[in-house]
């Protein structure tokens, strides 16, 4: 979705400004935001993807206006309501008021160091052969769908080359609103910095984007 | 946070404090997290999983040239014989900087980093900012760092748009011939092997 988070190319923001000897967390809340939204995650009722989208679904000037732990505490709002965990009222009144919904599972502590060391591997088998080869000149699609994606406006229309071919992946544009995973062959696709932005590219610079198969025609 | 609560506690705490007190509160009452467990989670990011895990895997690059080809071709595998696995981090590829050409990892739809090396990722790699400008005008964004390169160096920018991680291995420093693995790690910065930086000259860490 042409959403706030689909940042590359945007102007406006200011300068980075990074911070000298950043703390990891800038305030308390923020360890328990992290912790809750994994947790949250570990019952097993939403992917990676539908909480991406949550969170780019924010409206653009809520987004713009949030931290990005304010950002995930919003979206994870919407996940446990969407999935029946909690409610408004149960959110306003800050205790749980009802049932609600079961989860599937459970993250205890004691099995904390195995599910961050295990992750959530996302390559999938994938039947057939890769459509595209390294070298091959390729061009992104033009679409902008009103749901989930992960070709960002500044890469679509545009041509660049194969650099390499992937494994195949959870494709998140299906796999975000609970229409399977539909893994596709992903690949890194080298733009030239001319290619993206024209005569205010600097001279030299190539971009990549990792693409899901079905982002790429030939050329 | 515009709700008006009406337990007294909240009334001295700031709109997230409290916000996200009421979140695990309710998640907790209903059995569905268990604290206990977000202690453990920030405890492995505070204390375990950081940017030293990616700075041993760039000592080990530079002091092992069959090291640093097996992380060419499988950083994966190379990067868990370290014993660094999990979550962002199920799927790497690490990028070698060279004098021709400098890498620049970004995520410009959201915050994709890698974790089980680099940790949690610092609030400029989040912000619109840095993920608006570093495909744009990515020598701009380096100038922010006080990286100035030469300009016969390409900038390379790597846009994290799936679940491919990037770790950047920077250069190794001149002068550092003879040092361990250990001091060598000494040199290698977080930012560095983001590509937002270069890494240190000994006598600098």
């Amino acid at each position: 979705m042409n959403g706030a988070q689909d940042l590359g190319g945007e102007m406006g923001f200011g300068p980075v400004a990074p911070e000298k000897d950043e703390p990891l967390f800038h305030a308390e809340w923020e360890k328990r935001a992290l912790g809750l939204t994994l947790a949250a995650g570990a019952m097993g009722h939403w992917n990676i993807d539908e909480s991406r989208h949550a969170r780019e679904s924010l409206h653009p000037g809520d987004y713009y206006a949030s931290s990005y732990y304010e950002i995930w505490i919003k979206a994870l709002e919407i996940l446990l309501k969407r999935h029946g965990f909690v409610s408004d009222e149960e959110l306003r009144s800050g205790r749980a008021l009802s049932a609600g919904a079961q989860a599937k599972s459970k993250l205890l502590a004691e099995n904390v160091p195995a599910a961050l060391a295990r992750g959530g591997p996302c390559d999938r088998p994938v039947d057939g052969q890769p459509r595209f080869k390294p070298g091959d000149r390729v061009r992104t699609i033009n679409f902008n769908p009103p749901t989930h994606t992960r070709l960002p406006r500044y890469a679509s229309g545009r041509e660049g080359v194969i650099e390499s071919v992937h494994a195949g992946y959870v494709y998140p544009d299906s796999n975000a609103h609970g229409h399977g995973e539909n893994p596709q062959f992903v690949y890194t696709v080298a733009f030239a910095g001319s290619e993206l932005w024209g005569r205010s590219a600097d001279a030299s610079s190539v971009v990549s984007i990792d693409a899901w198969e079905s982002y790429l025609e030939p050329a | 946070m515009a709700h008006h609560h009406d337990h007294d506690h909240d009334n001295e705490l700031d709109p997230m404090t409290a916000r996200v007190r009421a979140l695990e509160t309710i998640l907790t009452e209903k059995g569905l997290v268990d604290p206990a467990a977000i202690d453990a989670i920030v405890d492995t990011y505070e204390h375990k999983v950081g940017p030293r895990n990616g700075a041993r895997v760039v000592a080990r690059a530079w002091s092992d040239r069959q090291y640093a080809d097996w992380l060419k071709q499988d950083a994966t595998a190379a990067i868990a014989s370290l014993g660094f696995t999990g979550r962002q981090g199920e799927h790497m590829q690490a990028v070698f900087n060279t004098p021709e050409t400098h890498n620049l990892v970004v995520c410009t739809l959201c915050s994709c980093y890698p974790w089980s090396v680099l940790g949690l990722p610092p609030v400029w790699y989040k912000s619109p900012p840095y993920r608006s400008r570093a495909v744009i005008d990515p020598r701009g964004v380096l100038a922010e760092f006080n990286v100035v390169l030469p300009q016969s160096t390409r900038i390379r920018v790597w846009d994290s748009t799936a679940e491919l991680r990037y770790l950047v291995i920077p250069m190794r420093p001149a002068n550092t011939e003879g040092l361990s693995e250990e001091a060598l790690a000494d040199l290698v910065t977080r930012d560095s092997m983001i590509g937002a930086g270069l890494a240190l000259a000994p006598g600098a860490a």
